[in-house]
């Protein structure tokens, strides 16, 4: 196997050139990366992983097909263009086919700050894992079992390629430390975790922090109840509050969009969540999870991207396709939306608890409750009961249910406690009122 | 058959680097370098060749397609708890020595016990043909299917506004080469076809999504099939057009036969995998010869049933799927396990080991997994219920098996008043506590059915097919998660 990810695209570029077709992208990415686990104080699995893949894509008179391998033998990727291009043969015709605009096409390349490789053996890492999970099972008496903590390093290069002449090589890295403990009382066993993840290995947080947080987590949730169906505040945490801002991104991108399939169609211009809340994206903040300074299709990505103002939608999430179907202009987004930043309303989490006043804290969701054509949402929660600003008692097997375009109206307050962790930073959200189902 | 599927296996995965089992040999010595003597220890490569096409329809046309190939081996060693594992996709002898060294990283050494050559090769009964369904279909046929469900879709009912359809194929064949000498094969086709229709009435929008598959070839889907398909996704949209808010809180649930029982799935089937029980963090753990549903409760784990999406004719180990039986007349009997972990609880194999692919490790995982038929009329069971709940299709479910609650979303319900069935509920998720739950059930219908084949299981980041079913059945206290208290 080559594994000069550069001449691999080229080859599949010409190889598409020289059958006929008109146009041509290649993506391709290699890497590799170990994964530990310790559990109970022993090393259980040690995973080594070595990825490579090319994904082509060809375009012959507005059609389109794509082909995808592990094979970067010269004999792989010229099998998986012609694999792409008999798809193109059989599929229908769309004008909006095709690579992005060429003037779009990114001409900085910056270094972003997104590689940083982990110098560690299997030992090092091993010897971590091992820490991490002590400081879990030493936290409290009440820690009963575990399912072990675990160590991940990922470094690779990605290269895209198309036959406007864009090409642009990037290497990255990727690292977590998780943590996942089980503890016990008479009314059962329960379950947390706590993790980090960053492209900097220096950046995360420490073992043992991870490991007594994962504790705590897991230990606050014992002698859960379940409590009775009723209409009351919600305060979704940092971590859960991600999920309203996921879904209502996923609600404004084109591929929804031109299908008519969003809650959020026809929604631009609009106010959709309160006047204090604003949401951008920051393509090219440094050292970020989401950070690139073009898009998968070479577009260029701005500084800074605006996509709801003083509560107001500004703009859908567009690749070229979804662009020309809805007859606007590229955003940039192929690919998806990168490090959105939501603001808050200066409360702390202490100041959104007391706000609150009583009211259901969210800690957890599970389940897929949500209708994206209505946005009728109805999820399984776990959280803790509030009373005059504190946490009573946790609170489990109960669900919560609205309308998300009703659900973002709602909206009282944003904390300043911003989970950092992945592509959204976004704060404990405060909603005035949904429907809880208990006994 | 089974001299066959070696042979398929053979020509695509060690013809081409011209591997032989002298080589194969090498590598499970290298792999189990020098073994512990222990009766668990264990070591195994999974070659894998995996082909890939699908083709979706929007607007009326087949906009895009793709294909993927790959193949590759994972390489794998146990010694007591411990595994290592690492894989390649090249499939050259060096490179594939070269792997095998990740051994060492769980300092395996002392005598070996590895058998390797003379190899045995497994005589296989396949539960399912070997047809490569990607080959077998020109792709003229293939957009031919997608098209005759967007017209079937869109003729059925002018409210339709949007049709989705995607159809998939893959080809599979795989050899398991094991350290105690064994060597099966297996070749594998798995088909799919949704139908997902957009339907708008008065500036009110809904979807409605349907589709089934199996180990079959595209042949399955005829013009019967896919009308099938097209009209029932176009009926739950038009059914939603007309729900009212879903009710609020803890009521009498009647759950529908099929595709309903991703309950199963999810309030006891995950539970009942061996590594959960093995290392106590499951809600089930150590209740085997427990009480854990209610005695018109018999749930099984059956891979050995003919086509079907979840079936296999051997696990990812290549050991034999069974029907296992999770639960009898209420009782807990047994767990589903992999090799590992029946080794380390000294229970039996019953061929749940998989894996996504050979770059994912083996654990755990359910094939097809149904409650028996009981002995009550559905109409019967309908007629019981004062006021309550009828869930007759669902989304998607989660389980945190150590709590033991689940939940799992409905996208077509009605309310139940006074014995019939009235008006139309959006969808609301169901949450409970496995254990607790499945003792709430009373009633269970005769009307036993098995899920179209559109089931995926995620567990730790890996995603195989698999199957679900039930009778219609009654749980008498159910939390229901609407909006309306």
């Amino acid at each position: 196997m080559s594994l000069d990810l550069m001449s691999a695209a080229e080859i599949a570029m010409e190889h598409a050139k020289s059958l006929g077709m008109d146009q041509s992208e290649v993506a391709l990415h290699h890497g590799t990366g170990v994964a530990v686990t310790a559990r109970q104080q022993e090393l259980e699995t040690v995973e080594k992983h070595n990825d490579a893949q090319l994904v082509i894509s060809v375009y012959k008179d507005q059609c389109t097909g794509s082909a995808s391998s592990a094979d970067l033998s010269e004999h792989g990727i010229r099998a998986s263009v012609e694999a792409a291009i008999s798809i193109a043969r059989q599929t229908g015709q769309d004008e909006c086919f095709g690579l992005a605009d060429e003037d779009l096409m990114a001409k900085n390349k910056f270094d972003l700050d997104l590689y940083h490789p982990w110098d560690m053996d299997v030992d090092q890492m091993v010897e971590l894992a091992l820490e991490c999970e002590a400081n879990a099972l030493e936290f409290d008496p009440r820690i009963s079992n575990s399912e072990g903590a675990s160590l991940n390093t990922y470094s690779g290069t990605a290269v895209y390629a198309n036959s406007h002449g864009f090409s642009s090589e990037q290497k990255a890295s990727q690292h977590s430390i998780s943590c996942s403990v089980i503890g016990e009382s008479d009314a059962g066993m329960q379950r947390d975790y706590w993790y980090d993840s960053d492209r900097n290995p220096t950046k995360l947080q420490s073992a043992k922090v991870i490991g007594k947080t994962a504790a705590d987590r897991t230990v606050r949730r014992l002698d859960a109840r379940k409590i009775a169906s009723r209409e009351c505040p919600v305060l979704f945490d940092a971590i859960m509050a991600k999920s309203l801002i996921g879904h209502l991104i996923g609600a404004i991108k084109g591929g929804v969009i031109y299908k008519k399939a969003s809650f959020m169609l026809d929604k631009v211009g609009e106010q959709v969540l309160p006047e204090f809340v604003s949401v951008s994206e920051n393509p090219h903040k440094l050292g970020a999870a989401g950070s690139a300074w073009h898009d998968g299709e070479g577009v260029a990505t701005p500084q800074q991207r605006s996509i709801i103002g003083s509560g107001v939608l500004e703009g859908y999430v567009l690749g070229s396709f979804t662009a020309r179907k809805l007859g606007l202009q590229s955003t940039a987004n192929s690919g998806g939306v990168r490090n959105l930043l939501v603001s808050n309303t200066g409360h702390s989490y202490d100041e959104l608890l007391a706000q609150m006043g009583t009211g259901l804290l969210v800690t957890e969701l599970i389940g897929s409750g949500i209708n994206s054509v209505t946005g009728d949402y109805s999820r399984g929660a776990a959280g803790f009961w509030v009373e005059n600003g504190e946490m009573q008692y946790p609170v489990e097997e109960i669900t919560i249910a609205g309308n998300l375009l009703d659900m973002y109206q709602k909206i009282v307050a944003i904390g300043n406690d911003a989970d950092t962790r992945g592509n959204t930073e976004c704060g404990s959200i405060l909603l005035d009122n949904m429907t809880i189902a208990g006994s | 058959m089974t001299q066959s599927h070696y042979q398929i296996a053979h020509d695509l995965l060690l013809e081409p680097t011209g591997l032989d089992d002298n080589d194969l040999n090498q590598i499970i010595h290298r792999l189990n370098g020098a073994v512990k003597s222990s009766d668990v220890d264990f070591a195994d490569l999974y070659f894998q060749h995996a082909k890939h096409e699908s083709w979706s329809l929007d607007e009326g046309k087949v906009k895009t397609g793709s294909f993927n190939i790959d193949h590759g081996v994972g390489l794998r060693a146990i010694s007591g708890e411990k595994t290592a594992f690492a894989y390649s996709e090249d499939l050259n002898k060096s490179a594939i020595l070269a792997a095998a060294e990740v051994a060492s990283a769980i300092g395996r050494q002392g005598q070996s016990i590895t058998q390797g050559m003379p190899w045995k090769r497994d005589k296989v009964t396949a539960l399912y043909g070997e047809l490569d369904p990607i080959n077998a279909m020109g792709d003229q046929e293939k957009v031919a299917i997608l098209h005759k469900a967007d017209q079937a879709a869109r003729e059925h009912d002018s409210r339709v506004k949007e049709v989705m359809a995607s159809l998939s194929a893959v080809y599979e064949a795989v050899l398991i080469v094991r350290s105690d000498g064994r060597q099966i094969a297996d070749v594998r086709p798995l088909i799919r076809l949704n139908v997902s229709v957009i339907v708008e009435e008065n500036g009110k929008r809904e979807r409605g999504s349907t589709g089934g598959g199996g180990r079959l070839g595209l042949d399955y889907f005829d013009d019967a099939l896919i009308t099938n398909y097209a009209h029932e996704a176009v009926r739950q949209a038009l059914v939603s057009l007309e729900a009212i808010d879903s009710p609020a809180g803890t009521m009498e649930v009647v759950l529908g036969a099929g595709w309903p029982g991703i309950l199963l799935h999810e309030a006891v089937g995950h539970g009942l995998e061996g590594d959960f029980n093995r290392k106590g963090t499951s809600a089930f753990a150590g209740r085997i010869g427990e009480k854990v549903a209610s005695e018109l409760c018999t749930v099984v784990d059956d891979g050995t049933l003919a086509d079907r999406r979840g079936s296999l004719s051997v696990d990812d180990e290549g050991n034999k799927t069974e029907n296992t039986v999770l639960i009898e007349n209420g009782i807990l009997k047994g767990y589903m396990q992999d090799e590992h972990n029946a080794q380390l609880m000294n229970m039996p194999l019953t061929g749940n080991g998989r894996r996504e692919s050979f770059a994912h490790l083996p654990m755990p995982r359910m094939t097809n997994t149904y409650m028996h038929a009981g002995k009550h009329d559905s109409e019967e069971i309908i007629r019981s219920v004062k006021k309550g709940l009828y869930a007759v299709n669902f989304g998607g479910g989660q389980v945190d098996i150590t709590s033991g609650k689940f939940v799992f979303s409905s996208s077509e319900a009605y309310l139940i008043e006074d014995g019939k069935v009235t008006q139309p509920v959006k969808g609301a998720t169901l949450i409970g506590n496995g254990p607790e739950a499945m003792q709430t059930i009373s009633m269970v219908g005769s009307d036993l059915e098995l899920d179209s084949g559109v089931g995926v299981c995620g567990k730790d980041g890996q995603s195989v097919p698999v199957g679900v079913g039930q009778p219609t059945l009654k749980m008498d206290a159910l939390t229901v998660g609407g909006v309306q208290l």
